[in-house]
């Protein structure tokens, strides 16, 4: 690039083209500096994050969810769009570089990307830049004509995001556009000069762009080619510095958010990071209060937030009307850092967060599903920052009172309803079910090699308690030697825990861990996805847990279960994957295994499945919570399974049971739908050698 | 503000199954799990929102044995700046007038400008907050569901049945006894309760109080217990069978018939 078409040796302007360039690198890198150490300032007021660990794990997860842009093609339009745009910035990185560098250095060649390999690499970054410029047309298209449904901001929460978006992606536009202006200049000046050229690839924008000026006279082509090259650096430098005030951040912080991204499903962060739970009555205030309460890492994820709408959008509570939209979460704690912590000036004192930044309500409407977290490229968490701003609010004694009564039963009895400990183990007492199945309490007297974790609901419930004598049967069918622990067992905690009384959630645990050593069992079932949850990630050191879902996986597998046959072979059923056995614990074979495998089963799948199933309602204490809601998220889900054209709905937990069972009837689909718990199905399913049992279990099934 | 809230420890009527004791005087004691009188700690929660708008301080006390701290510990979890057990054998068997007796000789050990009790107890009959006012010669206004401080004076309301409101002025010092709904009680965690647990509260006795003995106990007692029983079901529910259209018009009848529909 040496000769007259050098902007670095222009020397007709006031001051020199190098100087001029210089002086533009200099302040464009000064200044994105500035900018980003600026953002990094409440970071270094944030509380700790421990991330540091499993680099390798960490570095993989770079390659698949950042490089990989494993997530996009979920949304495959603008998945592939996106895959397309940030594939195009990967090559174009370097090229980026060489041409500003040119600026200064006129015979600036990068290294490795001398002759015939920088002559390829040219070739696939002009194709890069067009396709970028496509892109962004297409992107603007989508944005001002299609305006999809997920992009749209609510007034509540503020203005529209079209113009900056569009603004954006005018932006790259312009940048690829000078980006090209300057080599289709270059090539038709050497052209021109008969020097010799490397063809520019066909169908590019620079070949395009020097059919259009090839024939202008040198001085011309020589004018539009600094004028494309000063173009280019003003826009790169100024994208590059506006980038930390909006959405397009992510071009920079992506990198790390998903590198320090959460790696464990299904857990919580600890109060404090690196403060045991003994030596938390040392730590002064729960949870998040106000803005700096985050840990770095969240905060890094409000500044990562692309905005592209797809936690929101698959979000069951925004979906029901309720006052809560993860999206909306980051923006506005994005916001609150913007302001509160200015590029210009010092950092201003906020207000607590909850009810200025959030309402109570929207904090308490999330049933911690996880769909958002699934969904999210960038692998932005938002159910530790849920349970972190409910732990302010338990601190503060900011508890709805619809939640007050059953954290105060839980705390004196153990259970959310208040019931009788001594009543815990009611349900096998039942007549008919007494007579054929016996079901052992592991206290001091009777011992097992397997404990039967039933829980609260399904140990009180009266009609969950049907699913407590079907698991027990079948437990039984396969010969397993298992007990439960009555009046000794205790609520597992998992929404106690979820709701941010970590200190009764600890309580709980503790007392559940100790019985349940004490019990000497050798392994844990439950039939219960939030008590699996819990005793797996929230327990420590308990013999493996697996819920009954795998049991019957596994033993169908093995033959010690067969099936007779479905009972109404013109049911169509339809599996729901319930939120802490599918996303949280990645369980969706089993149950689906165990459904194909009874003869003559007729199964459908709802559109919403597996890592995308819609969250029934919500379990434990969200029972009790009376949220602002439109409509009911099971009553949602049940019309899915009726679209699907089932019109029986199969769940695995009791919670989605109680939800579902509900929404049937709210939603006038009594008698039309109906639901069912694997447990119950297997029951009434499994061929059995003695007529009398197979009788009891029709009764109990019907 | 000095406030005092006179608080009670109940068996919680949402957690236990009350039944009665083999020897029906009273009910079956094992197993019960207790709380805080419900409007009684509407009432605490009340006097901790006029401190916190107008300075002052809340003591909250209670009359009866060590089991009692219980509720005083979660009163001060809740932010009370103090708790007091009355605690003495004589004390024991009192009748309403007996509890406010040794109120009154509590309320005057102390400055209080306020004293607020719940509406009534589950299991108690609304006596003491009136005779309490009636012995200290304090006005007293009862079924409060709201306050507003005005200098030396109150602005009180009730709901009077059918719905409306009326409020009242009242002069400082009295007592109020506390309807549930004046507020939402914030809640108090299992770390609020131990990060009090090891506070002081003190015990006072006849002789702290300097209580007249024979106006207090069994023997002082006027009003005594002689019976105690779960009265018989009696008919007049009526069950509806039917699809749940005609279910649902029939109630609407049902409703209308009894004036229940305007």
């Amino acid at each position: 690039m040496v000769g007259i078409f050098s902007p670095s040796l222009i020397t007709d302007w006031l001051v020199p083209g190098r100087n001029l360039f210089l002086t533009i690198h200099v302040l464009g890198v000064a200044c994105f500096t500035y900018i980003v150490a600026k953002r990094l300032v409440p970071l270094l007021r944030a509380e700790r994050d421990l991330r540091f660990d499993q680099p390798l794990t960490r570095l993989g997860r770079v390659l698949k969810f950042w490089l990989g842009q494993w997530k996009h093609p979920r949304y495959k339009f603008a998945g592939t769009l996106h895959i397309l745009i940030f594939t195009g910035f990967i090559l174009l990185a370097t090229r980026a570089f060489t041409v500003l560098i040119v600026g200064v250095s006129p015979n600036f060649v990068m290294p490795g990307l001398a002759g015939r390999t920088g002559h390829i690499y040219d070739i696939i970054t002009d194709y890069a830049a067009t396709v970028v410029f496509l892109c962004m047309v297409v992107a603007a298209v989508r944005r001002l004509v299609f305006k999809p449904a997920r992009y749209a901001v609510p007034p509540k929460y503020g203005k529209s995001h079209t113009a900056d978006a569009v603004f954006l992606l005018g932006l790259i536009a312009v940048l690829m556009v000078a980006d090209s202006l300057f080599a289709a200049s270059l090539a038709a000046g050497h052209a021109q000069q008969g020097e010799s050229v490397e063809a520019l690839a066909v169908l590019t924008l620079p070949w395009m762009l020097k059919m259009v000026i090839g024939a202008m006279p040198l001085a011309t082509l020589r004018g539009i080619n600094v004028g494309a090259y000063l173009v280019h650096a003003i826009t790169f430098y100024f994208l590059l510095c506006y980038r930390p005030f909006g959405i397009q951040f992510h071009v920079e912080t992506s990198l790390f958010s998903v590198y320090f991204a959460k790696l464990e499903r299904g857990t919580l962060k600890p109060v404090r990071w690196g403060v045991s739970d003994e030596h938390l009555d040392q730590v002064k205030s729960f949870g998040v209060k106000k803005f700096e309460d985050f840990t770095w890492k969240h905060m890094l994820d409000f500044y990562s937030c692309a905005d592209c709408g797809r936690c929101a959008d698959n979000c069951p509570a925004n979906a029901a009307g309720r006052p809560l939209a993860p999206r909306f979460l980051t923006i506005k704690a994005r916001d609150y850092a913007f302001q509160h912590y200015p590029v210009l000036g010092r950092p201003k004192e906020g207000k607590p967060l909850i009810g200025s930044v959030y309402s109570e309500d929207e904090i308490w409407s999330c049933t911690t599903c996880g769909a958002c977290e699934e969904e999210c490229p960038l692998l932005i968490e938002y159910i530790d920052k849920i349970v972190d701003l409910r732990r302010g609010m338990i601190d503060d004694g900011n508890v709805p009172q619809s939640l007050q009564k059953p954290l105060k039963a839980l705390e004196s009895r153990g259970n959310p309803y208040g019931k009788m400990e001594k009543k815990k183990a009611d349900w096998v007492k039942a007549a008919e079910f007494q007579q054929t199945c016996s079901v052992k309490i592991l206290d001091h007297n009777q011992s097992a090699e397997t404990l039967f974790f039933v829980d609260s609901i399904t140990s009180y419930d009266d009609r969950m308690q049907s699913i407590a004598r079907s698991t027990s049967r079948i437990l039984t069918h396969i010969g397993e030697n298992f007990g439960i622990l009555g009046a000794a067992e205790k609520d597992s905690g998992h929404e106690v825990r979820r709701f941010g009384e970590e200190l009764l959630f600890q309580s709980l645990r503790d007392h559940n861990t100790d019985a349940i050593k004490a019990s000497g069992v050798q392994r844990i079932v439950t039939a219960d996805p939030h008590a699996y949850n819990a005793l797996k990630h929230d327990y420590k050191d308990l013999p493996p847990v697996e819920h009954i879902s795998q049991v019957i996986a596994r033993e169908v597998k093995a033959g010690n279960i067969e099936f007779a046959g479905v009972q109404n072979a013109d049911n169509v059923y339809a599996y729901h994957d319930p939120c802490y056995l599918g996303r949280h614990n990645q369980v969706y074979d089993d149950p689906r295994d165990v459904l194909d495998s009874i003869p003559g089963l007729k199964r459908v799948e709802m559109k919403r499945s597996r890592d995308r199933s819609f969250c029934c309602g919500g379990g434990g204490l969200m029972l009790f919570y009376e949220p602002k809601e439109e409509q009911r998220m099971g009553v949602l889900r049940v019309r899915m399974a009726a679209e699907a054209g089932a019109n029986v709905i199969v769940t695995a937990c009791p919670f989605c049971m109680v939800n579902i069972e509900d929404a049937i009837k709210v939603a006038g689909l009594e008698g039309k739908m109906s639901a069912i718990d694997l447990t119950e199905l297997v029951d009434q399913c499994i061929a059995r050698e003695s007529s009398t049992e197979k009788q009891e279990t029709v009764m109990v099934g019907g | 503000m000095e406030i005092l809230v006179c608080a009670r420890r109940v068996p919680d009527t949402s957690e236990n199954e009350i039944e009665l004791n083999a020897a029906a005087n009273d009910i079956e004691r094992d197993d019960l799990v207790y709380s805080v009188n419900e409007p009684d700690n509407y009432a605490v929660e009340e006097a901790l929102q006029i401190r916190d708008r107008v300075g002052g301080n809340v003591t909250v006390v209670t009359i009866g044995g060590e089991d009692e701290e219980e509720i005083l510990r979660r009163e001060l979890a809740m932010g009370a700046n103090r708790a007091v057990l009355i605690s003495d054998d004589a004390f024991q068997g009192s009748d309403g007038k007996g509890i406010a007796t040794i109120l009154k000789s509590f309320v005057q050990k102390g400055h209080y400008d306020l004293i607020l009790t719940g509406v009534q107890a589950d299991d108690g009959a609304a006596q003491v907050g009136g005779m309490l006012a009636a012995m200290l010669d304090y006005p007293f206004a009862s079924l409060v569901n709201s306050i507003t401080v005005e200098d030396a004076k109150l602005k009180v309301s009730r709901e009077i049945e059918g719905g409306n409101r009326e409020v009242n002025e009242i002069d400082l010092p009295c007592v109020l006894s506390i309807q549930t709904g004046i507020n939402e009680p914030r809640y108090v965690g299992m770390r609020g309760i131990r990060q009090v647990a090891s506070l002081p509260i003190p015990t006072l006795g006849v002789s702290d109080l300097g209580v007249d003995q024979s106006a207090v106990g069994q023997a002082a007692a006027k009003v005594t217990r002689i019976d105690y029983f779960v009265p018989a079901a009696s008919k007049g529910a009526a069950m509806l069978h039917g699809s749940r259209e005609a279910n649902a018009d029939r109630v609407l009848e049902l409703v209308a018939a009894k004036g229940g529909l305007k």
